[in-house]
Parts: structure tokens; sequence; C-alpha cells
């Protein structure tokens, strides 16, 4: 069967959208074949630099015949009908055949060649590329990511023939842009266009560029006792930087290594996009960098491993002089620069959201077992290093530079390490801060982030959330489970707040795969106490996958659909249960355990042991089964009583959770 | 003239001449108002703007007050050269013709790593933006890369291609040079006798960094300013044969921008007050351009 391929080549596509860009043109290509009535066989999209390709196999060369039935007007119509009818089928009156008194008429549709829907598809792709930033060039009125050179489209080893503003669908590629002949060559599908690239220096599937760099980085380290730092978002970026990735290894002056490894890791991945290395098997990195080459040049590297050199070093002299400018200045006058950034038009400086933060930090502490003093200096300092040179230079290192500079003005180490830690856990792979000052002054700095904005009304909508505030609940969230802090959210907001909170509990859960209906049922009960929700959502999940559990719900479920049902005829008999007058096991079987399920229900619930309180809840299955299964609520002269009797069940349950909300 | 590899900071920026006018370009000269950046040159802002085709080189020396060093850093200056090439509309084979530049300066592209690295260009002073990339040899950034989408806040047609080489710091690399003040201006084997970059402007960058972080009053500063503002709109109700007098009006918004830039290196600008300065210049600059764009559709 016919194979389709197609390039859309171009000037440099930016690293960081070629990898969506090959998921669109999957899913838009799957969409138009599939519209067309087509299922390819395979469908595979490579992204690189310059280039997104498409090969799809087994597509017909046409699309099958069809036949069409349009029912017409009515026989003896006016005739207007009829003229409508048969302008629309484009057929004349002979043509139509009666069936049971209505005009029908047949179409034959012949199946479209396959080469012209390729060209439609094409041309719709180019024109409604989701690109996240796109641009016009010379007199096109043509959008692409950066300008659109070439279009290679071959089915079935035949060119596609259309034009697209100007650019001609053709069977010509190039492959790589300094090395080989760096001419154009011909491709009629995918097997010469793989060979082709090959020869021409361009590896084409992002998956070997990586490969081939993970590769040639080992081969490096090995032969001088390094290793590589891995770092997967770098591994990421590079390869869609060059179509013939080729690492070659850098010296660095050993002088910085006195720099904090953070900054000239920092200053290596973001200015300059080099991987890190160490010596083998020990701490700290090694005075050496790579860096990923688009060429494997004629001197072995020797001149792009001197050039990059230079740069590293130069910009680790700034580093280095910005270094040396701070620990000159320090945390008072920094604290002094933060009175005139703004950090929100409506949330004032940065000076005053410090001073709410120490407020906040001060109030936290006790709870959390840190030293108030301390946590109150720590919180003061926190911010500090916004207003340093170097944080100033790389934002990203806020926080840790902080650290380091306290450390190096002597102050105390709970509070340099406060300083550092506050901003985290930064991401889900982040840590929480584990001591006690770290915890208080990063619970203030996040709390204070969402009492904030929520008061001002800048509340994450869909998908945006420009002030990150989903990051910091879960932030809040973490801190407090992963160090089993016992807090009441109330505290320190309002009820919209406390909800996002739980939203974002919610998510958690489910992320851990909780149901997200119990995490509801015990939200309902009006807790705000984090580490006691989820306890008693663990030991919920555990009840009800039990047998007793289940029913019990079941139970709880009839019980409460009576329940519903009378109180739409009058309000509800109120009270505790009296003593059943009938002669009713059942009745007095639940009632009995009603009265004994009391007391150490309550106890267990006091001692927050949830499974207990479970176990308790347990002990009413087979009297609820039996008194439902066995008693009739309606019976006038019992009638309150046994509504009485079911509310106590549903009171009672309702202590563990609200089983009203839980699925099933 | 020779085409031999350059061996001085001005033989580099004649080879730059000689190889963009055979391309085809009209070399032009420094425009004579303080800048910050060569785009700001009218040869592109201006000529960016309307339906005419436009292909012009020059050197524009950039002034940013606030990066003055009294001498003392190895690579920045406040007084600094920008290379600044504009092409419109873009040609088909605009990279090429950069590339084709590099080698012009001596570059071996198959020994050198080139990467186009995406950087999505702006000046919000003067309400332009573009799409395209830093241009990195061996690590290092060479030249900003950008095809315009806007210029004084109003859409492009054609789109022009800008390249902008930061001249000081390509001959520092081109020659092997770590300190920008030993860059050999002419040849160093000149009959006449070498002359280094230092010579020229070592002293320069000392008194005009006093200049620019101690010495200008800042009231002064702030007054000039403000007038500048308020001739802009005059200037531009004004008319000759039945032309706003656009040209001398974008002047005064340039003179006005580098009197920001010299309050904001005196400290006297507030952080909450930099963008509403900013703003009130881009507002002049989409003043000029609108006129402008009037005037080159009329014609």
């Amino acid at each position: 069967m016919p194979q389709l391929l197609l390039e859309l080549f171009s000037e440099e596509i930016p690293a960081r959208m070629q990898a969506q860009a090959a998921k669109d043109l999957e899913r838009m290509a799957r969409e138009h074949l599939a519209a067309a009535g087509f299922l390819p066989e395979a469908l595979t999209t490579f992204a690189g630099p310059r280039r997104l390709t498409l090969v799809a196999e087994g597509l017909p060369l046409a699309q099958a015949d069809r036949k069409e039935e349009l029912k017409g007007p009515r026989v003896g119509a006016p005739p207007q009908a009829m003229e409508g009818f048969l302008r629309k089928a484009g057929l004349t009156q002979d043509q139509l055949v009666e069936r049971d008194g209505v005009y029908m008429a047949f179409i034959e549709k012949k199946g479209r060649p396959t080469a012209e829907i390729i060209a439609e598809m094409v041309e719709a792709i180019v024109r409604g590329f989701p690109w996240p930033k796109s641009m016009i060039w010379g007199y096109k009125k043509l959008r692409w990511v950066r300008p659109l050179k070439r279009i290679l489209c071959v089915l079935d080893r035949e060119v596609v023939p259309f034009s697209i503003e100007g650019i001609e669908s053709g069977d010509v590629t190039e492959g790589h842009r300094f090395m080989g002949e760096a001419k154009p060559f011909v491709a009629k599908d995918f097997d010469e266009y793989a060979a082709g690239l090959e020869k021409h220096f361009v590896v084409l599937d992002v998956e070997e560029r990586k490969q081939r760099i993970l590769e040639g980085c080992k081969t490096l380290c090995f032969a001088r006792h390094l290793e590589l730092v891995e770092d997967q978002g770098l591994l990421d970026e590079v390869a869609g930087l060059a179509e013939w990735p080729t690492p070659v290894l850098g010296d660095m002056d050993p002088v910085f290594l006195s720099l904090p490894p953070e900054v000239i890791r920092t200053s290596m991945r973001t200015h300059q996009k080099y991987f890190a290395v160490r010596k083998a098997g020990e701490e700290g990195l090694a005075p050496h960098f790579i860096t990923i080459a688009n060429i494997q040049a004629a001197d072995g590297g020797a001149v792009i491993a001197a050039g990059n050199a230079k740069v590293l070093s130069s910009r680790l002299s700034d580093a280095r002089f910005f270094w040396d400018e701070d620990v000159k200045v320090g945390f008072e006058p920094w604290l002094k620069k933060l009175d005139g950034v703004t950090f929100h038009a409506k949330l004032g400086t940065m000076a005053q959201r410090v001073e709410r933060i120490v407020a906040l930090a001060a109030e936290i502490a006790p709870l959390v077992g840190a030293d108030v003093q301390k946590t109150k200096e720590a919180a003061r300092l926190a911010k500090a290093d916004l207003a340093s040179q170097m944080v100033g230079e790389f934002p990203e290192l806020q926080g840790i530079m902080g650290g380091y500079y306290a450390r190096t003005f002597g102050l105390d180490g709970e509070i340099a390490d406060a300083v550092r830690d506050h901003y985290k856990p930064q991401g889900p792979s982040d840590a929480v801060p584990p001591a006690p000052v770290s915890i208080a002054v990063a619970l203030a700095d996040k709390l204070d982030t969402l009492v904030g904005f929520f008061a001002i009304d800048e509340k994450p909508t869909g998908s945006k959330d420009p002030y990150a505030l989903r990051r910091a609940a879960l932030g809040v969230i973490r801190i407090i489970l992963e160090n089993g802090l016992r807090v009441s959210l109330a505290k320190f907001g309002k009820e919209d707040l406390i909800a996002f909170f739980a939203d974002r509990l919610k998510v958690t859960l489910r992320d851990q795969g909780k149901r997200h209906d119990l995490v509801d049922a015990v939200f309902a009960l009006g807790d705000d106490d984090l580490a006691r929700i989820v306890a008693r959502v663990e030991a919920l999940d555990g009840f009800l996958k039990t047998d007793d559990g289940k029913n019990l719900l079941a139970g709880y479920k009839r019980a409460s659909n009576i329940l519903k049902a009378e109180e739409k005829k009058g309000p509800l008999p109120t009270g505790a249960p009296a003593e059943p007058t009938a002669d009713s096991a059942a009745e007095v079987g639940l009632y009995n355990a009603l009265r004994m399920l009391d007391k150490p229900l309550k106890e267990a619930l006091a001692k927050e042991d949830f499974t207990g309180a479970m176990t308790q809840l347990a002990e009413l299955r087979g009297p609820v089964d039996a008194y439902l299964d066995g008693v009739f609520v309606n019976e006038p002269e019992h009638r309150d009583n046994r509504l009485r009797t079911l509310a106590a069940v549903r009171d009672a349950m309702g202590q563990v959770a609200d089983f009203g909300l839980i699925a099933g | 003239m020779s085409r031999e590899k350059p061996k001085s900071f001005q033989s580099l920026i004649l080879t730059l001449h000689d190889y963009w006018s055979r391309q085809g370009c009209i070399i032009l000269q420094p425009h004579d108002v303080e800048v910050g950046a060569g785009t700001l040159h009218p040869a592109t802002v201006l000529r960016a703007l309307g339906p005419k085709p436009w292909n012009a080189a020059y050197v524009q020396p950039s002034r940013r007050p606030g990066d003055g060093r009294y001498g003392e850093n190895p690579n920045r200056l406040q007084h600094y050269y920008q290379y600044q090439v504009i092409l419109k509309p873009n040609p088909e084979n605009m990279q090429d013709l950069y590339l084709g530049s590099l080698e012009a300066i001596g570059l071996d592209l198959r020994t050198h790593d080139i990467r186009f690295v995406e950087d999505d260009w702006e000046n919000p002073t003067v309400g332009a933006w573009g799409l395209g990339w830093e241009v990195w040899c061996d690590g290092m950034e060479v030249s900003q890369y950008t095809y315009f989408q806007q210029v004084g806040g109003l859409d492009v047609s054609p789109v022009a291609g800008e390249l902008t080489y930061g001249l000081e710091r390509l001959a520092m690399y081109v020659f092997g040079v770590d300190n920008v003040y030993d860059l050999p201006f002419n040849d160093p084997d000149s009959a006449l006798g070498a002359t280094t970059y230092g010579d020229v402007f070592l002293e320069n960058e000392r008194q005009q960094s006093e200049a620019n972080f101690h010495g200008y009053d800042v009231a002064v500063l702030k007054q000039q300013f403000e007038q500048m503002e308020e001739q802009v709109p005059l200037m531009l109700a004004r008319s000759y044969q039945g032309k706003s007098l656009v040209l001398p009006a974008y002047d005064m918004v340039l003179k006005a921008s580098h009197l920001f830039n010299l309050m904001n290196a005196r400290g006297a600008i507030a952080v909450a007050e930099r963008a509403s300065y900013i703003g009130r210049i881009r507002d002049l600059c989409k003043l000029c351009a609108s006129a402008w764009v009037e005037q080159q559709e009329a014609a």
C-alpha cells in the first residue's frame, strides 16, 4: 500500500516548541485523513531544528466510490419544491426515480484521488498549525513559526502537486547546513529520505539525537575519569538545537570552583546550555563542561572548545564580580531596596510583603515547634537576596543565594537554611523543607501569596494561573502532610481559600489513587485539618474495600432514601429513638447496636483513631441489614420511632464521613 | 578593497561594509542623535514601516549610560558600536547572506559552531517586536537576527529582516582579545603606528561614566525630557509641502529616550515609574510611526 511522506522545512524552529509540534502534526493529519475515510496503517511524525516530518503507511490511491440516496419532494408537490431539489442535486427530473410516492435521486460519488485530499490536508495543516507564536515574512500573509522554505510531499513516490503562497510542493529537501555537501537532494519515499538525511549529517529522530548526545558525553567523560551531571530538561533542549549533535568537552578555570556550585551550574545551563561534569564518584563539580555543537569540526572541536571556554570564563567572571559586590553590601541595604519594589499593584511593595510574612511566620512558629525569634529573623531576611546582583542576574537562584550570603555573613545556621529553603517545594519532584524554622517561613511565604491574591480576586481560572497559586497551595499541603503538622487552615484564609485547598488536596489524593468522592465525603464534615482529613480518607478507603463497608454503605443509602422520601411528607420527628415497643428482633437488635456504638465511636474519634471508628461502625452492618429487610417503617403507631432509628444510623455514620457523597 | 581576513576593529567594519555593499545594500553613516541601539536609527525604525523596499547597512554608536564601568570592565561599555543591516522585504536567502558575512570576517563555518537559538526581540520604548534568534558562535552571541512584526505599534508589511552585530564583542572574539581596550583599532603593523581601542575610547569611558552616574543634573534632565515630550506633537502638527514634520519629531523622541536613559543611570527613576516613562516614549514614537506610514502610503 502506498506511503505518504511530508516534510515542512523551515528556518530554525525554537527547541521548546518541537515536541508539541510533532504531536500536533500527527493529530491534525489523523483527523484530516479520518475525515476523508482513510485509516493509515501507521503514522509517525518527527520534529527537529529545521523540519517537521510525517510518514503515513498504507494509504489507498483513491477514496472508495460511494452511493448517496437523496430524498426529494413528494409526487404532486408544488413545482418550486421540485426546482429547488433539482438545483441542489444538480440533476434533471428524468434522472429521478419514484418510490412510495416520493421522488428519489441516486447519486454515485466517485472516490477522489488521495493526492487531491493530501494537497488540501497539507494546506489546511500549514494554515491552521497551532504554533504558540508565529510570524509573517517577506510579502507573504502565511504564518509559520519561522520562514517556511520547502514542502516535500510524495505519495507512492510521486510528488503531490500543490502550492501554498508560492511555496511549491516537491520531492527535494536539504541536509545539514554546514556539513557534507550542503546541497539539496531528492527523496521519493521515507527510505530514501532517511538514508539521504543520514548521509547529509542530519539525525531525524529526537530520541536518537538524545541518545547520540548522552553516549557522546559518556565517552568524553570516561576518557577523563569524569561523570556527566545528568539534566533531562537540558538534554531535551539541546536535542532541539542541533541536527548533528556533537558533544565537545571544554575546560573551565578551576579558580571558579570557589563559587557556589548552583551558580556555576546555572551559568552553564541557562546562559550557555552546557552540561556540568564531576570527578567520577565524587561530589561537587569538576573544572570542565560539555557543550553540544551542531557540527563535527574538522579540527576535532578544539576551536569550539576554546571559544566556549572563553565565553564561560567571562560569564563566571561576571558571577564572581556579583558575588564580591554582594558580600560588600549585605542584607540590610537590600531590605531597604525592597521598599521600592512593587510586589503587585494591589498588594503593595516587597517590603510590605516581608512584613506580612514575618507576622504570619511568627504565628505559625509555635504550631510547628520553631523558635519564634529565629523564625521572625529568617522571615525578615528571606526575600532580601532579590535585591542582590547575583539574583538580579540569575533569578532562579533566589533563596539559594540568600542562604549562601547568610552563612557568609555568619548568621545562625537554622536561619540561613530557612532563607535558602523557604521557596520549597518548587515542584512535584522538589523536597519539602524539613526544619521547623524553614517550615514556618515556607508556609508563611505561600500563605501570604494565597491570601493576598484571593483577597484581590486574582484566583486561578481554567488553565490560567499567572501567580502559580495552585503550586503554592500544593506546597502548603505537602509541607503539612509530609511533616505531619497539625494546623487548622481556617486560621489563615476565608472559605474560598479553604475550598481551594480542598480542591488541591483532592487532586493530590487522586494522584495517589484515592477516590475523590471519599475526599468530598470527609470534607463535608467541615474539618480543615489536612492531616486529619487524610487520615479519615485513608481509613474510609480501607473500610469501603471490606464487605462490611460495602454493605453498610448500601444500608446507609437505603436508610437515607427512606428518610428523604418521608421528609417530603413533612418534617421528620426529632430526638433519639426510644426502646422499641413492637416485638421485633430486628428492631431491638439495631436499637441495642446503636446504643452500644455511641461511646466507643466517640472515643475512637476523639483519639483520631479512624480505623477504630470504622471497626465500630462495622458492628452496625448486620443489625442495619436485618432492620431494613425485616421492618416496615410506615406502620402508623411505630413510624416516628422507626424514622428516629434510621436518623440515628445516619447521624452515627455521619460523625465519620458524609456517606451520602460516596459513589456506589 | 582587499578581501583579506580583517586584522583590526576598523577593518572588521570595512569588511562588513564591503560585504553588504556587494549584496546591494546602501551603506549609510550613523544617525547624529544619541541612541541606545542601532535599531533606533530612522533608517531602521521608520524605514521598516510602509510598503517601500529598503536595504541598508550602517554602523551606529550606541549609548547605554547605565552600562558605564569607568573603563574598568573588560567588556562593558556605556558607548559602543553596533553594526546594523536592514533588508526589506527580507530576502528568501537572508540566513545564507548573514552566514556569508561571518565567512567574510574570517569565521570558518566548518570549524566554528554556529547556532540559531530562539530569541524574540522586543523594544518597548519604540513599540517594536519581532521573531528570530540570537546567533551563537562557539557559545557566544555574535548577532541578533529578527524578522520585524510590529514597529511603533503598527503591523509591518512587507516584513523587514534586521541583523545587529555587537562589533566590539565580535572583534574580541575574532581577534582573540580578552579586554576590549586592547583591541587593535587600526592595523597593528601600520606604518603610522598602532592604535588600540583604549587609546581612542578609554578616557571617554571614564569621563562619561562619571557624568552618567553623578554629573548630570536630574532636575535639568527631567525638564528637558518634559520639553521634548511637549514638542513632539507640536512638531508633528507643523507641515512642509503638505507633509507633517515627522523626521524632526522622531529625532525629538530619540532625545527624550536618551534623557530617560540618563535619568535612569542617575538612579532618578523609581521602579514603579519606569514603565510609565517607557509608555510615554512609546506613545510619542507611535505618533511618529503613524504619521510616517501615512506619508509613505500617500507617496
